[in-house]
């Protein structure tokens, strides 16, 4: 089977569990629901396709298939800054709140944050690359234990406002802010395309990138701030939901067999969006909304990280 | 030719590399030997951009490292580490293929094809180039690592401690191949290695190194001699001539 069958059959699949999303239960008002449900699914495309890439983006320029770009901290800080504004404003300023300003403003600080500790970390010379996930973890964890101690002192109301935002949901997106989403996504993917021919080379470490010529201090700063623009924008879209990208990556590398990401990035990206949308399908049609997204997805990623730490002796 | 001109390297306050000037004839093979922790590896490094200098100038060619356009640079000098390990799972023949990037960008022209062909043959790994590098044994992956390093038909190659955990079947292996490439296609060859034996027999020129400065460097016969040896590693290795060869013996 070569890769462009696998790369139809991902195909197949993603149309079919969107298909399966759009028109079952469809109902007497489909000129309403069509609509909306279509929101959805573009809103689907567009972040489990940012979060595919940036995980797999991510992943060769660590030389590691078990991270994910969460390990920097920006979910902790996202989650950060809407306790911030509840904690500060009240849960009815973070409700009512102007969406685009919400959206601007989270996906801001993120880069910001990012950008500070890209600015502080990346100025020597040499591969510090896990010194930076490092001082990240360490960064995630006080943006986490602030939040919960601010929740653990507000109104349980208002934790539930809270705790509301942390779940990822792809039911209450705005318009508007697929609009802005889509023309940043447009804007980073054409940013990106000048690096897009090295990543092959940096999967086989800074050494052997450097010998065959890749400017590779250069080129990784890069990829990494692409990566933090990505998941800046899918986080305030629809909430922290990067854990995804471990799982669609492991299974895009399993399933396409090669180490070319013109072929892994396309198959992360399809599998990425085949999975929300049968995730989502089996949230709205099939648990009526008893769950979320995200406990589906990290029932499922966490099943499939257990077997991926017993089997990783053998390499692949 | 590649010319060191006063190169310093600073770790935390400690000079691995003081101060080093040296001269790489073209067309030879020049050996850097010496105790662990003479900054054989980091000059190594820092000659092929893997690391920056401190102080000091490396020019090849007569222009400086760092005035080169990296992919220019990538097309005449390559370097090999000691460590290979890779993350990804690579057949023989994906992995030399990479040794084109600096031509092709990662679009293999018929060119390229050419190339990887030939480095493949010229490093007797035709028939296992659908191989993985996982299910090959050290020796095979070497031959593999640097027949990419061929395929990348640089005029300057630095191997660092390429015979590292082979056998002697398999170093003898290595050390003739790369002879080949000095005699038939001309290259220039940088080693650090270990085995003043091997380091005797293959190379022209030896550069021998202690506490991070050059004690003394020239041709082979100048410095596999007792009274150098003696001043490097700090103990008498006897010197005897077999066959034409410089041989130390410093086994009991």
């Amino acid at each position: 089977m070569n890769h462009t069958w696998r790369l139809g059959i991902l195909g197949i699949l993603a149309v079919l569990f969107i298909g399966l999303y759009m028109f079952i239960d469809i109902g007497p008002y489909w000129d309403y629901v069509l609509p909306r449900r279509a929101k959805q699914v573009l809103a689907i495309v567009l972040v489990g396709g940012a979060i595919a890439f940036s995980t797999v983006v991510f992943q060769t320029i660590t030389n590691n298939r078990i991270l994910t770009p969460s390990i920097i901290g920006l979910d902790a800080l996202y989650m950060l800054i809407q306790t911030l504004i509840v904690f500060v404003f009240g849960s009815m300023t973070l409700v009512t709140m102007n969406a685009n300003i919400h959206f601007l403003m989270s996906a801001g600080l993120m880069v910001v944050f990012a950008s500070f500790l890209f600015r502080l970390l990346l100025k020597r010379e040499g591969n510090h690359i896990y010194f930076l996930l490092l001082v990240g973890i360490i960064f995630g964890t006080f943006f986490s234990s602030i939040s919960s101690f601010m929740e653990m002192i507000i109104d349980p109301n208002e934790f539930v406002v809270i705790q509301d935002q942390s779940f990822a949901s792809f039911n209450n997106v705005n318009e508007d802010l697929l609009m802005i989403s889509i023309v940043m996504l447009v804007a980073v993917g054409l940013y990106f395309i000048r690096y897009m021919k090295y990543l092959d080379v940096i999967s086989l470490g800074r050494d052997h990138a450097l010998n065959l010529g890749v400017p590779y201090d250069r080129v990784v700063k890069h990829l990494l701030f692409i990566v933090v623009l990505l998941i800046s924008i899918s986080t305030a879209l629809v909430g922290p939901i990067t854990f995804l990208g471990l799982l669609v990556a492991n299974i895009a590398y399993q399933f396409m067999l090669t180490h070319k990401h013109s072929l892994i990035i396309p198959g992360a990206v399809l599998i990425s969006i085949a999975s929300l949308a049968c995730a989502q399908f089996l949230v709205t049609r099939v648990f009526t909304f008893e769950t979320t997204i995200s406990v589906i997805i990290n029932f499922l990623g966490g099943v499939y990280f257990i077997y991926l730490l017993l089997k990783e002796n053998k390499s692949w | 030719m590649v010319e060191v001109k006063g190169v310093t390297k600073i770790y935390n306050g400690k000079t691995v590399v003081d101060n080093v000037s040296l001269t790489i004839p073209k067309g030879k093979i020049t050996s850097f030997i010496g105790p662990n922790g003479a900054g054989k590896s980091t000059l190594v490094s820092m000659m092929s951009r893997l690391l920056s200098k401190d102080q000091g100038e490396i020019h090849i060619d007569g222009m400086e490292i760092g005035e080169y356009k990296s992919h220019d640079l990538a097309k005449k000098l390559s370097i090999l580490k000691q460590t290979n390990h890779l993350n990804i799972r690579l057949s023989v023949r994906d992995l030399v293929s990479f040794g084109r990037f600096p031509y092709s960008q990662g679009r293999l022209t018929k060119e390229d094809q050419d190339a990887i062909e030939q480095s493949l043959a010229y490093m007797e790994l035709e028939s296992m180039q659908h191989q993985y590098l996982d299910q090959l044994s050290g020796g095979q992956r070497q031959r593999a690592f640097i027949a990419m390093v061929l395929a990348q038909d640089t005029e300057y190659i630095m191997l660092d401690e390429p015979l590292n955990n082979l056998d002697m079947k398999h170093s003898l292996q290595i050390m003739r191949v790369l002879q080949r490439m000095v005699d038939e296609l001309g290259k220039t060859i940088v080693l650090v290695i270990h085995d003043i034996n091997f380091a005797s027999c293959y190379s022209d020129y030896i550069v021998a190194l202690k506490d991070g400065k050059v004690v003394n460097q020239g041709m082979k016969t100048n410095i596999i001699n007792e009274n150098v040896l003696k001043e490097v590693y700090d103990m008498d290795i006897h010197i005897e001539t077999i066959r034409g060869n410089r041989i130390g013996i410093y086994y009991t």
